[in-house]
């Protein structure tokens, strides 16, 4: 009899800091620049420059704090990590090992409904590395290209407790704390341009059993896709092996995008031996009780306050409320939608439909969308008014989406203007009514069937630009 | 506190230092030596002490986040023993 098992995952998020300048020198973030020309001798590591803290790194690693539920201790220390790689310079890199600015938090996620906490063990500030290019195919090119412009941005990294219990889990979580560093202004979580960075841990055990098994940890998980994928990939190689009898080491594995499989990089022996010590060029930091309160009281509203206010104001259903929260540009889309057209469920239906659809289709951005939240708002208005169908809306909603035109631009130049004069529409009735004698007896003999196909007829008469409130109206008129 | 072979070997990979057996054998006395003399502040009683995060008593030696320009390209890439495309060329490590 097969034996039940039970995947154990906990993830290491690193989250670029949304600052101007680098954590411990005063060279700039932009991304996208030449290679090396946004480094100093410090972020290069040359012997003797200094570090000095950037203020702003430190703020948006509370405001993390407050937004994750943390405990952000009076005191806190950097410290070196030690390792040789070449995208390091000066052969260590400078985190915080054994006090970290936040501790204990945790968030909340939904999947199908079903909320679970999910504890955080820890956030700590850090520098970034560089960038290694790989000439050619990464396992037979000799040499690699090193640019040091991402060096020495600050990061947060954020570290969960295995809470999770399924692929789908640790994507919920990683969507929910994207979406609150996302509100909290920390991060701009660019998965692609990897300024969100997540690595998985991931083990399986007996149901039942009480310790772990043995964990791998797996790198290079570029889109919330790659991670769920990653995840189930590896838990079946576990249970695989479990089941075979092999036994399994503790390594570092990387995720192969493009065969959907894991390969080992390094196994524990070869794991890293990183001698931490207290940085001595970078005093501690003492953070005052009234700093924190005082970056609490600024707080931008985060997803999950957000969700509540858009169930108790305008009365949506949770899923959609968790949807519209996803980002903070796409909740002021809603939210401005909502102020020319209040119909809440109705909106939320278009952006979740329609708006959705073509984001993705596109790859797009909300904040990107050629149709602005005024003019979502007047198109909805040209159906209440009856110039157009809801059918006939999402044609002219695809035109807008593609050519950035307004509702009433777009109805004009299609001439998609709806039929709703009695007089014109009467007259096609009357022709489907002669033209199907048959369909109008079985209408008689009590065939609802009969009534839809009659309405078809007229809306493929008129393409679909009849009003169907007034072509029903008058049917059954003249019919009855 | 005696350093065993093994230890400085350890440490020796960590540091990537490729070291004869000779310099093992002395660098394992002279580490010990070194152990030894530190150990020496375990004599002291610290009970009392609170411990020491950094030398100097100075908290949040903070700066503005405001950008100023770095090293041009050149002078980064200066001391570089390889270059192309205007980054550092190294063996491929994995």
């Amino acid at each position: 009899m097969a034996k039940e098992f039970e995947t154990v995952i906990g993830l290491e998020v690193h989250a670029e800091l949304k600052t101007e300048s680098k954590i411990f020198c005063s060279c700039s973030t932009a991304f996208g620049s030449e290679p090396n020309t946004q480094v100093c001798p410090f972020c290069a590591g040359f012997p003797g420059a200094l570090p000095v803290l950037n203020e702003k790194v430190l703020e948006l690693a509370i405001r993390t704090g407050i937004a994750l539920n943390c405990e952000i201790p009076e005191y806190c220390k950097f410290d070196r990590k030690n390792y040789f790689y070449p995208d390091l310079p000066a052969a260590y890199q400078i985190s915080q090992f054994d006090q970290p600015i936040c501790k204990n938090g945790y968030l909340e996620i939904d999947v199908d409904g079903k909320e679970k906490r999910i504890r955080i063990n820890r956030a700590h500030m850090e520098e970034d590395a560089g960038k290694l290019v790989h000439q050619g195919d990464i396992t037979t090119t000799p040499f690699s290209l090193v640019d040091l412009n991402r060096c020495g941005i600050g990061l947060l990294e954020i570290v969960s407790e295995p809470d999770m219990r399924s692929a789908r889990e640790a994507r919920a979580y990683l969507e929910k704390l994207r979406s609150i560093l996302l509100f909290a202004g920390v991060s701009d979580c660019k998965m692609q341009e990897g300024s969100l960075r997540c690595d998985a841990n991931v083990s399986v055990r007996p149901t039942g059993q009480k310790e772990l098994g043995t964990r791998s940890e797996i790198k290079n998980l570029n889109s919330f896709r790659a991670l769920e994928r990653a995840i189930e990939y590896e838990a079946r190689r576990h249970i695989e092996a479990i089941e075979d009898g092999e036994e399994l080491v503790q390594e570092t594995r990387t995720w192969d995008e493009e065969k959907q499989l894991t390969r080992s990089m390094r196994s524990k022996e070869e794991a890293h031996d990183y001698r931490y010590f207290p940085d001595p060029d970078l005093p501690p930091l003492k953070i005052s009780r009234e700093w924190i309160e005082e970056i609490r009281s600024q707080m931008p509203e985060l997803p999950d306050a957000a969700r509540e206010r858009l169930v108790e104001t305008y009365g949506l259903p949770h899923y959609d409320a968790a949807i519209l929260t996803t980002t903070p540009d796409y909740l002021e889309y809603f939210d401005r939608v909502i102020r020319l057209y209040p119909d809440a469920k109705l909106v939320s239906n278009w952006m979740m439909g329609e708006l959705n659809k073509y984001l993705n289709q596109t790859n797009r951005e909300i904040s990107d969308c050629l149709i602005k939240a005024e003019n979502l708002a007047e198109m909805l208005q040209l159906i209440d008014a009856g110039t157009i169908s809801g059918k006939m809306a999402k044609s002219v909603f695809e035109e807008m989406f593609n050519s950035g035109k307004t509702a009433p631009e777009v109805v004009r130049e299609k001439g998609l203007v709806q039929i709703s004069d009695e007089k014109a529409l009467s007259d096609i009735i009357e022709s489907i009514i002669n033209d199907n004698p048959k369909v109008v007896e079985d209408y008689c003999n009590g065939k609802g069937k009969a009534f839809g196909f009659l309405v078809g007829q007229v809306m493929k008469a008129t393409r679909g630009q009849a009003n169907p409130a007034v072509v029903n109206k008058l049917l059954k008129e003249k019919l009855d | 506190m005696a350093l065993s072979l093994e230890e400085v070997n350890h440490v020796a990979t960590l540091a990537r230092l490729a070291l004869s057996e000779d310099e093992k054998t002395a660098l394992a006395e002279q580490l010990s030596l070194i152990l030894a003399y530190v150990e020496r502040l375990n004599e002291l009683d610290t009970g009392e002490i609170e411990p020491l995060i950094h030398i100097l008593p100075v908290f949040n030696v903070l700066r503005k986040d405001e950008t100023l320009p770095g090293s041009s390209q050149e002078e980064i890439l200066a001391n570089a023993p390889l270059v192309e495309e205007g980054q550092y060329k190294v063996p491929r490590i994995i």
